[in-house]
């Protein structure tokens, strides 16, 4: 293995994480990370989605504890079973998804757990709305107190979240979960502003982000996760940003390599779809006039970061979005799209991202989750036939291999790369013609992922025709055919299997943000 | 190890049979008259009129909802029933008054239950009205109609007039065999509707929808639809159960059914069915409602005050609930442990 660069500084660090490990049913979130946070800079952290950036922010705020590993703070070990324990300290977070309080007005949110009391029992709100209405004039946001949160727009609470970190006195590290990517290109300048004015005064700041310039703008020095582990780190004045992406997108993986020597120009586009829009609640778009198109036994690769606008794509096809606008169609025909139903006997199947929440139902079995789609099938007459019903159900375990001892085993004694291969049956059972999967390996393990790509691989050469959501350059690089990138709801880029590079992908999933298509 | 688990989840998925197997023990020792034919079968009528409530209310909460209405629905199917045999259909319009005879008269009344379901379908589906809310609103406006109906009073002696062609509503009180009708309409439904939530399309769409409606959307199951017609079948139940009560009862009172769906709530988490949707059977919500019957009629026999009744119920009521609770927290160590040794092995 080649020597791990590291920070070389005279930097004081506030706090040192000494090989931090974080195991959760299933998957090690974190491997023997360890990190610091150097005093009055931004650290910033930086990897793929599923690095263990949140995860190693989480144990660092005390929301989680960690498996293992140790902190420091001013050479004492420090241990943080909650995130009170950690305000102790001096570490305040600012999370990714907002985490405040829409009912309650802005000075309410802000003093939240931490109010100011005459007599220890009297709320003291004279004193809440003084102290808010000072530290929203520090931030250049001079928002009225009384204001409901609600109200506010997205960047606006942004800043509440900010404040809301500040009025503790002794603030020494304040974590920023990608805290720009609901801002404006304005809100963004002015809360580099604040970070720079708080560095100033001393405080230390934790800054994640998925977006590159941002880093080389704003960061001191950057440590670079991938796969729960510590990759490298570095002064940021020292790299550049494609030294970022070779770091972070790494080379040891290796997936099974798709071989097809076929001219997709000459197969059939099944599906075609034109100017697609989805507008965005309160103006904007969530997909800015798509254009792709996907050929029989083909499979299309789709690369974006995080809301770029990916799932979304899946969506309409599927009719979650019945509002959305362009044209669709399917083997020549256009096509209505109207509800999940009607798609799914059109021959649509969609493999969900997330599988718990919209994948799995937990409360029934192995083998009814997996005919959960087909039921209808099997019908005869009003009763299910439980025999063809079950025949079905075991040619499939059979034919993408389900680890499974008894179908009628509770869904959740599976291990998640099974539970994975369970809703891509369930798809598979329904006979489709275009297979929709978005994200198909994320949170299994390497062995699991291995053989989900060699499913769609075979699935594939036997002409299903495969769109493929992935955030994982080499995993997609392996499987698709074509890849288009998607950033900010804007088709950046489209590469055929023989241009595709990976430099070429990351460079195309941060464009959507600088170049404003012309309307 | 594994043998000592599974009995104890023998013993713990049993447990309600257990319970009234128990109970029925007691009692027949407690009272020399309760293990005899005759109180069975008075038994199986009493039990008859909730377990219908509580099979349409298996079906509400396995997906996820609740129905606080039935207990009204009882009282209107009830006046609506007894007010067409006893006064007719009046067409003010026509100046004539129509009669029904009393198939036509049991229609319409489950029509009218199925409309009031309908309605609950509707408001929560489509209005997205939380199912307590929506069903506590036309609870109070179906108790509202009743005493509408007959402005509080009760219709008695509801037998029909031979010269109009009614007569005939006193069977689903009456006893074919010596055995209550109402109770062997019970053994019907229960069988029906079994068989419709295992064995159909339509009853793995319902747990599907408990479960995870968001994956069962994504699925394809017609989640809005499948959801009305759950409600509209809890009203149909509940109307059947108000034709049966003022058939028993000859009589049809605007306040009878009251606090009734709090019973067939009970009946079905005593016999399983999780309030959390998802899981739930009939044959344990006959079980439990049987359990409640036997407590009841039993501690009538015993002499035991109306007042004692109502704290033993509860305090049975919240027991079975935390039992239910044990029990799922055991299912998911298994499920974790059948999954970690899968990993070993694999």
């Amino acid at each position: 293995m080649e020597e791990m660069e590291r920070i070389h500084t005279d930097i004081p660090s506030v706090l040192h994480a000494e090989k931090m490990d974080k195991i959760y049913p299933g998957t090690k979130a974190l491997d023997g990370v360890s990190f610091d946070v150097y005093k009055g800079k931004v650290n910033v952290l930086i990897g793929e989605n599923g690095a263990g950036k949140s995860t190693l922010m989480k144990l660092i705020a005390g929301i989680e504890q960690p498996s293992g590993g140790t902190m420091t703070m001013d050479g004492e070990v420090v241990s943080f079973p909650d995130v009170d324990a950690a305000r102790r300290h001096g570490i305040g977070i600012i999370h990714q998804e907002l985490s405040l309080f829409p009912n309650l007005t802005v000075y309410q949110n802000i003093f939240m757990a931490r109010e100011c009391t005459r007599h220890k029992v009297l709320i003291d709100d004279a004193e809440h709305v003084r102290r808010t209405k000072a530290i929203m004039e520090k931030l250049e946001h001079p928002i009225d107190p009384y204001t409901i949160v609600g109200d506010l727009r997205v960047g606006q609470q942004q800043m509440i979240e900010i404040a809301r970190n500040l009025i503790q006195d002794d603030l020494k590290i304040l974590i920023m979960d990608e805290p720009t990517s609901s801002l404006s290109e304005q809100e963004v300048q002015v809360l580099f502003k604040i970070m720079r004015e708080l560095t100033a005064e001393g405080i230390s700041i934790v800054y994640i982000s998925h977006r590159l310039e941002e880093i080389m703008q704003i960061g001191d020095f950057v440590t670079i996760l991938r796969d729960g582990r510590l990759v490298a780190s570095a002064a940021v004045a020292d790299i550049d940003v494609s030294w970022i992406v070779r770091k972070m997108v790494g080379t040891k993986k290796s997936y099974p390599k798709r071989k097809t020597e076929v001219d997709w120009s000459k197969r059939f586009p099944v599906l075609k779809v034109k100017d697609l829009c989805l507008p965005k609640k309160g103006g904007g778009w969530l997909l800015n006039h798509l254009d792709f198109e996907l050929r029989q036994g083909e499979i299309l690769g789709i690369y974006g970061l995080m809301g770029a606008g990916r799932t979304e794509i899946f969506e309409c096809i599927m009719g979650l979005h019945p509002e959305h606008t362009g044209t669709v169609e399917l083997d020549g025909e256009p096509i209505e799209i109207h509800n999940v139903t009607e798609q799914i006997s059109r021959g649509f199947a969609m493999v969900p991202e997330d599988r718990q929440r919209e994948g799995l139902v937990q409360t029934m079995n192995i083998g009814k989750n997996i005919s959960l789609s087909s039921l209808a099938s099997y019908a005869k007459g009003i009763f299910l036939d439980a025999k063809q019903e079950d025949a079905a159900v075991d040619k499939e375990i059979d034919a993408i291999h389900i680890k499974v001892a008894d179908k009628k085993l509770p869904i959740l004694s599976l291990s998640g790369g099974n539970q994975q291969k369970v809703v891509i049956g369930k798809g598979l059972l329904t006979d489709p013609k275009i297979l929709l999967l978005d994200e198909p390996s994320r949170g299994i393990d390497i062995g699991a992922k291995t053989e989900v790509f060699e499913i769609i691989n075979h699935y594939a050469d036997e002409g299903l025709s495969i769109i493929v959501i992935s955030s994982e350059l080499e995993e997609i690089e392996a499987i698709a055919d074509r890849i288009i990138v998607l950033s900010n709801g804007i088709k950046t880029a489209e590469f055929t299997r023989d241009e595709v590079t990976q430099d070429a992908l990351v460079h195309a999933s941060y464009q959507g943000h600088t170049t404003h298509k012309a309307s | 190890m594994k043998d000592k688990h599974s009995l104890a989840m023998v013993l713990l998925k049993g447990r309600t049979l257990i319970v009234l197997a128990l109970l029925v023990i007691f009692f027949s020792l407690a009272t020399p008259n309760f293990l005899t034919t005759n109180t069975l079968l008075l038994l199986a009528k009493h039990v008859a009129l909730y377990g219908i409530l509580a099979i349409g209310m298996t079906y509400v909460i396995i997906t996820g909802g609740i129905d606080l209405s039935v207990g009204a629905v009882v009282g209107l199917a009830g006046m609506i029933a007894g007010g067409l045999i006893q006064k007719g259909l009046t067409l003010e319009f026509a100046g004539v008054t129509l009669y029904f005879d009393v198939p036509l008269v049991v229609l319409i009344t489950v029509a009218v239950g199925a409309l009031i379901g309908w309605l609950n379908g509707i408001i929560i589906t489509k209005f997205g009205v939380a199912p307590f809310i929506a069903t506590l609103g036309t609870m109070y406006i179906a108790r509202g109609f009743a005493m509408l109906h007959s402005n509080g009073a009760t219709y008695s002696n509801i037998l029909g007039n031979a010269a109009l062609g009614n007569t005939g509503f006193d069977f689903f009180g009456s006893r074919i065999l010596g055995i209550p009708v109402g109770a062997l309409i019970l053994a019907v439904i229960a069988v029906v509707s079994a068989a419709l939530l295992m064995k159909t399309t339509f009853g793995w769409h319902v747990f599907a929808i408990g479960g995870n409606s968001k994956a069962a959307k994504l699925s394809g199951v017609k989640v809005n639809k499948v959801t009305i017609l759950v409600y509209i079948f809890s009203g149909i139940c509940a109307a059947i159960v108000g034709i049966i009560t003022a058939s028993q009862l000859e009589a049809s009172h605007p306040a009878s059914g009251e606090t009734w769906e709090m019973n067939a709530i009970a009946a079905a988490v005593l016999g399983g069915t999780s309030m959390m949707g998802g899981i739930g059977t009939i044959s344990g919500t006959i079980v439990g409602a049987f359990v409640i019957g036997v407590i009841s009629d039993g501690m009538v026999m015993c002499g035991v005050s109306e007042f004692w009744q109502m704290i033993i119920k509860g305090l049975v009521i919240i027991l079975a609930v935390i039992i239910d609770q044990f029990q799922r927290n055991m299912e998911a160590k298994m499920a974790l442990a059948a999954r970690n040794e899968a990993k070993k092995e694999g």
